[in-house]
């Protein structure tokens, strides 16, 4: 049969057993090529996971702007508005640092992050800092491995409901029975477990992992209850689809310092974080305003003077990295402290929080710069 | 010649150890298989050293530590108190849960549209082929939504709650059953069931050998319907009744006692059923399709009627063709049931992602959500390979 085939078609190609061997050779090394390939640029991707942790500062000047973590719609402190523009209280922060560094507050890039992901993305390097009104625990500085900067605001965890659904409740204590909405992964669902088991209280927890769903799932009677930070809550009356008929309740259940926060072991980046916050509180409290800036920069005050860089043979900014007239920028990008907070969670804002605790210390309230100098 | 070389090349002992093929492929495959786990190693080892430089901790001790969180649907005791641990399981318990009462209702969905689009009548055929090409079409995770905001949601609140009867309520917090408690005695109603069970088991034995024997048919069916109902209620009053109801009462939030059917567990339920069920019914019209209409023709010739030609000829063939594909339709459904995170459903992808971030292990919980769904996706389709061999064609 063989002989008879190959006798019919002289010209055609036959492949002897070695020449065939050859070929599934040729497969095989191509098979081992792409493995190994593929065990490269594994490798490749585990390892650039090193690089992220050092040198953030020098990273962020590379690349030339600032990845900034943020809420994806908490409003006041950070949400996209009608223009696209992310406006708020921790987006402003992000500018301050950006300004700090680029001597240009639009150098940022925004990432929105549900409460869920946030850390994830702060942790892998896919953001530089994260500034979305996070509580600062121990457990998140020292299990998570990260660093807070500062408390930018300081707040407290509150309760809200209907009052038109719900007459007659003017008290927490007055919501056992309750089914109640919350945002999943915040501290806000841990106070809330310990607040009603504290208090010998029954409720039905209806978790939600994005902010925005669970806004949804109170509005439309899901839960007789919401609950997450009074500045939030706050935030959430104006989204309902009538603001007027929902009540925050007085009660206020825990400790919420909200702060920006950057990875652990990497004190220089640390420190362009910290002295920008420092830098916002210093200047309200010397009365250096986005206004008058220009004009402060011939002040006499020596601590103005200081501050602003104008100071002769300076080196405090340089130290710390940047140019020294990072305060000047800052202060021309977003404003002092006061201006922000003004602006986007106060008088200024359709939130109208007042300053309460979050005052500067010279008005009664916690908010205190460390000294430039 | 050829054939020549290939009496040459593969004689022993001529050929150098270097060109020996079956040891250059053995060496081959060492080599890969080596630099596989030198990989594998690495990627582990630098990943924990990464760990490690940015001060993250690691391993699995952190599910022993206090959850602090607390869950709404749970099969299994839990309070904020037990460990994350235990949360976790509680989320693969919801899981579970909705993904075989899902695998049910999908399956019940699916085979009654199947065979509705073969239909001679002319309506069935087209509500078929609608529901089908409408649920087929949609991303689940929009059928999911439609069901919780598009009709759950919409439901009126506690006050304005639906009464149903037998103490029943539909409202916009779920549907409130009356929860049964059972009271001493209670054993008897199983052992009833059990005996029925058995019983059904033995007369459909009978009646199939007595069939085979002398061609006499016994109304199987309804004799096991009889048993199986029958027995639990013989020995319902034989203890007595011992059957009291927990009724649905008004609180002052919610309906309190009673069972509560949750709506996020109810749309979730609800959408990847119909979902997986659009596909269920094309697979079975595909299986019946597959079976020869000569099939068919041969049952009726035999004097069978259209019920029984179906029964007994069609679908045991099309079956056949059935089961692979719904085995990946079962897994389909069991690993869309994470998107449950979208309405607030706390199964083991919802739970998972709460610890993660109260923990920040993320490579742990992830490890554990591939784990849980690779074992329940292995067990269902060595379930269904079992049934599916069972099914097979005896060739004798």
């Amino acid at each position: 049969m063989k002989g008879a085939s190959m006798a019919a078609t002289p010209g055609s190609i036959v492949h002897s057993p070695n020449k065939i061997r050859t070929l599934r050779r040729d497969k095989r090394v191509v098979v081992m090529k792409t493995v190994i390939k593929m065990l490269v640029g594994a490798g490749v991707l585990a390892a650039s996971a090193a690089t992220a942790s050092a040198a953030t500062l020098d990273d962020v000047k590379a690349k030339g702007f600032l990845q900034c973590g943020v809420n994806t719609g908490l409003a006041g402190f950070s949400a996209p508005d009608n223009k696209g523009e992310w406006t708020g209280l921790d987006a402003d922060f992000c500018r301050a640092v950006a300004a700090a560094v680029f001597g240009d507050g639009t150098k940022v890039k925004f990432t929105g992050l549900s409460a869920k992901d946030r850390f994830t993305a702060l942790q892998s390097g896919e953001i530089d800092m994260l500034s979305r009104n996070t509580t600062w625990t121990i457990n998140r500085d020292t299990a998570l491995g990260f660093n807070f900067a500062g408390v930018t605001y300081y707040d407290g965890q509150g309760f809200m409901i209907n009052s038109k659904k719900l007459e007659g409740i003017t008290s927490v204590m007055q919501l056992s029975g309750a089914s109640i909405c919350v945002q999943a992964g915040t501290t806000t669902e841990l106070n809330l477990a310990d607040y009603f088991r504290a208090n010998n209280m029954e409720y039905n927890p209806v978790v939600f992992e994005k902010f925005e769903e669970a806004n949804a799932a109170y509005d439309s009677g899901r839960c007789d209850a919401y609950t997450t930070d009074q500045s939030g809550l706050y935030g959430v009356r104006l989204q309902m689809a009538s603001p007027d008929d929902h009540v925050v309740l007085p009660e206020i259940i825990s400790k919420e310092p909200l702060g920006p926060a950057v990875r652990q072991g990497d004190d220089q980046w640390l420190d362009v974080v910290k002295w920008t916050y420092f830098a916002l509180l210093n200047a309200e409290e010397a009365g250096v305003t986005q206004a008058n800036v220009e004009e402060m920069k011939n002040s006499a005050n020596p601590d103005i003077k200081r501050m602003l860089g104008t100071e002769a043979e300076t080196k405090i900014g340089t130290d710390l990295g940047l140019t020294n007239d990072w305060v000047v920028n800052i202060i021309k990008a977003t404003g002092n402290y006061g201006e922000i907070f003004e602006r986007n969670v106060g008088s200024g804002s359709p939130l109208k929080i007042a300053r309460g605790v979050n005052a500067l210390w010279t008005k009664g309230g916690l908010q205190y710069g460390m000294p430039i100098r | 010649m050829a054939t020549q070389d290939v009496t040459e090349d593969v004689s022993p002992g001529r050929a150098s150890f270097l060109y020996d093929p079956r040891i250059r492929s053995l060496f081959v495959q060492i080599v890969v298989v080596l630099l596989l786990i030198l990989g594998v190693w690495w990627i582990v080892d630098n990943t924990l050293e990464n760990l490690r430089r940015s001060n993250i901790s690691t391993g699995f001790d952190f599910l022993k530590g206090r959850s602090g969180f607390d869950i709404s649907d749970q099969l299994i005791a839990y309070s904020s108190n037990s460990t994350y641990g235990r949360a976790l399981v509680v989320g693969i318990a919801n899981t579970l849960m909705v993904a075989v009462t899902g695998i049910i209702a999908a399956t019940i969905i699916g085979f009654l549209v199947g065979i509705g689009r073969l239909s001679n009548n002319w309506l069935i055929r087209k509500i078929a082929t609608v529901y089908v090409e409408i649920f087929r079409n949609i991303p689940p995770l929009l059928v999911i939504l439609f069901w919780y905001q598009g009709v759950l949601a919409l439901l009126p609140n506690v006050r304005g709650s639906y009464v149903l009867p037998f103490g029943s309520y539909l409202n916009s917090r779920g549907f409130y059953l009356p929860s049964p408690v059972w009271g001493e005695g209670a054993w008897l109603v199983l052992a009833g069931l059990a005996i029925g069970v058995a019983l059904s088991y033995f007369v459909a034995r009978r009646a199939k050998a007595r069939q085979a024997a002398t061609g006499q048919q016994f109304p199987v069916f309804l004799t096991s319907v009889a048993l199986i109902l029958g027995m639990p209620l013989l020995g319902f009053f034989l203890a007595g009744m011992p059957l009291t109801f927990d009724l649905p009462q008004k609180g002052a939030f919610n309906l309190n006692g009673g069972l509560n059917i949750k709506p996020e567990f109810l749309s979730l339920f609800l959408a990847l059923s119909f979902y997986t069920a659009s596909f269920i019914a094309e697979i079975v019209r595909a299986g019946i399709l597959g079976v020869s209409r000569g099939q068919t023709e041969a049952a009726a010739a035999l004097g069978l009627s259209s019920s029984q030609s179906l029964r007994m000829v069609v679908i045991p063939q099309a079956m056949r063709i059935v089961i692979p594909p719904l085995t990946s339709q079962y897994l389909n459904l069991t690993k869309n049931s994470s998107l449950a995170v979208a309405i607030g459903y706390p199964d083991l992808y919802a739970v998972g992602g709460t610890i993660l971030n109260q923990t920040g292990q993320a490579i742990e919980v992830v490890v554990v959500f591939m784990v849980v769904y690779l074992t329940i996706s292995l067990l269902t389709s060595l379930l269904m390979n079992w049934f599916n061999a069972k099914m097979a064609l005896n060739e004798r």
